[in-house]
């Protein structure tokens, strides 16, 4: 974990309620796809954790969704506006066990961590494939970028208005053979994809958080092999320890 | 810059200053020495512990509000048997200075023996009992709303114990002075206060509360006034010492506290929005001191009495 200070160098809408914002400052602590940034916000008491979506030396880019008061903020800041952010927080997804034909599922957004960790696999010389979850075709965001890294994108959308009509679940088939899979979501879709995927694989759980980095057992969760913090021993765990609760 | 004292003493204890993070925000001390060196800390109050290890209240368990923040994480702690078994082994190969050991539990019993046990670790200084604890049922804050049963609970951990007993007080109570007077005459060698104010919160969207405990313990700078104001009244109303706590975020409130008459200052929710709060607060100390005209922090314990 780090403390530095980020100055924004974009902040844009890419649906009506998700934004992308880049930043610049130092990114070294980041060293997994799948970990998160927590994000200090005038006005407000708590950070505002937000999943990596990519990061490059010197640049940070964060996908996230305007859900109350915090982001909502967020959303309004314009560039040049520097922040306080701890960097390098959490467990993030490992590549090793992925196999040579990964399979990635990611709803609303939880699609943007899954595009740094598509980005290391393709790099390494993997066939990627990414299906994409959202409520309509308005709400979807990122395939092109998906597919500019040379994976190959299926969308499920609620109401069909683009790609399958329904779930990420319902694409699974249209697959065919995966090595492993890796999801991040709405615990709903998690269960679903745990349900509906033959393979073992990695999933990205979200809580409300005091600190972010392990300090206040705000967000513990259950699992076959003991308590665990989501923000710190997470967000990621491994199929075969998740203890479904909810 | 001249010369300035931060060195106080806790219960014939001394402390290199009167810095103490709380128990539930700083876990067992090590994860925080990868972020700085803890030893500049006065000392650092643990994890509340219990007889058993505990998985705390079903989440969530955390909610924001103006200047603060609800918790209902309902003690959370690996159980005194892991604790002296990992954590103060681990504790010990980064914190060289006597720890505050915070015990919790459900009955007399427990109290007593998670107290005990605690009391002879080598590293453990004092024990802070927590009988104030607003989220868990049936235990901690059950033991100190009402003077007769915080009274009991004192005197009986004071019976098998050695080292200085520290108990911290509920804030949640028609008078905590009161309160205070009955642990003194119980044998307290000091008291602890706030623990947080019990609050709650509604999730517009869900019309449904936020924590799933329906409640909480209110903490951060919005407290800081009842806390001071509570440490103001029972250190006018025993003659223990009285380690401040609630709401302190930086070296101002700090001397506040002092001034009201705390020996020593516990720093809670700022742990958390800060991981860095307690050593940017001791290295802002001298200067802050300096600025009010004051030279030794243990000179000012009650000044403004």
């Amino acid at each position: 974990m780090k403390e530095t200070v980020f100055t924004v160098t974009e902040n844009i809408a890419l649906t009506k309620d998700v934004f992308r914002m880049k930043l610049s400052g130092c990114t070294d602590d980041i060293t997994a796809p799948g970990q998160f940034v927590n994000i200090r916000l005038d006005g407000f008491y708590l950070r505002r954790p937000i999943s990596v979506c990519d990061r490059t030396a010197g640049e940070l880019t964060l996908i996230y969704k305007v859900v109350g008061h915090g982001t909502e903020a967020m959303a309004k800041m314009p560039t040049g506006t520097a922040l306080d952010i701890l960097t390098g927080l959490g467990n993030g997804y490992k590549t090793e066990k992925s196999g040579d034909r990964p399979l990635l599922i990611g709803g609303g957004v939880g699609v943007p961590p899954l595009y740094l960790l598509a980005k290391e696999l393709t790099a390494q010389g993997k066939a990627v494939t990414v299906i994409l979850g959202f409520r309509t075709s308005a709400d979807a965001f990122y395939a092109k970028e998906f597919e500019a890294l040379g994976a190959k994108v299926l969308v499920a959308t609620e109401d069909g208005s683009v790609g399958t009509k329904g779930f990420v679940t319902d694409c699974i088939p249209a697959v065919g053979d995966y090595t492993y899979s890796y999801c991040c979501g709405p615990e709903p879709m998690l269960k679903a994809v745990y349900k509906n995927t033959k393979t073992s694989g990695q999933y990205s759980f979200e809580e409300r958080m005091g600190c972010g980095f392990g300090a206040c057992m705000g967000c513990s969760c259950k699992t076959l092999y003991g308590n665990k913090r989501i923000c710190k021993d997470g967000p990621v765990l491994e199929k075969e320890e998740i203890v479904w609760e909810k | 810059m001249g010369e300035v004292n931060t060195a106080v003493t806790l219960c014939g204890i001394p402390l290199d200053n009167p810095l103490i993070p709380a128990s539930g925000t700083f876990g067992y001390g090590y994860e925080f020495a990868e972020l700085y060196d803890i030893n500049m800390l006065g000392t650092f109050s643990f994890k509340g512990t219990t007889r058993e290890p505990r998985f705390g209240n079903p989440t969530p368990r955390i909610a924001e509000c103006p200047s603060g923040m609800l918790n209902a994480v309902g003690l959370q702690n690996p159980g005194v048997d892991a604790v002296i078994g990992h954590e103060l082994p681990e504790l010990k190969k980064v914190f060289h200075k006597p720890v505050m050991a915070n015990v919790s539990g459900f009955s007399l019993d427990e109290y007593t023996e998670v107290s005990a046990r605690l009391d002879k670790e080598e590293q453990v200084g004092w024990i802070e009992l927590n009988i104030s604890c607003p989220n868990v049922h049936g235990g901690g804050m059950a033991f100190g709303t009402s003077a007769a049963s915080a009274e009991t609970v004192t005197k009986a951990v004071r019976a098998v114990v050695k080292k200085p007993l520290i108990v911290k007080l509920s804030p949640n109570v028609t008078d905590i002075g009161e309160i205070a007077r009955a642990v003194e005459a119980a044998g307290a060698d000091g008291v602890s206060l706030i623990n947080t104010l019990m609050g709650m919160r509604i999730d517009l969207r869900r019309k449904r509360p936020i924590l799933a405990n329906v409640t909480g313990g209110y903490s951060g700078a919005a407290v800081f006034p009842v806390a001071l104001r509570m440490v103001y009244q029972v250190s006018k109303a025993v003659k223990i010492p009285v380690v401040g706590m609630g709401g302190v975020s930086n070296a101002e409130d700090v001397i506040e506290m002092m001034l009201a008459g705390a020996t020593a200052v516990e720093i809670g929710a700022e742990n958390l929005r800060n991981p860095y709060a307690c050593r940017d607060i001791i290295a802002a100390l001298p200067a802050t001191m300096e600025k009010y005209g004051i030279k030794s922090l243990s000179e000012i314990i009650g000044g403004a009495h």
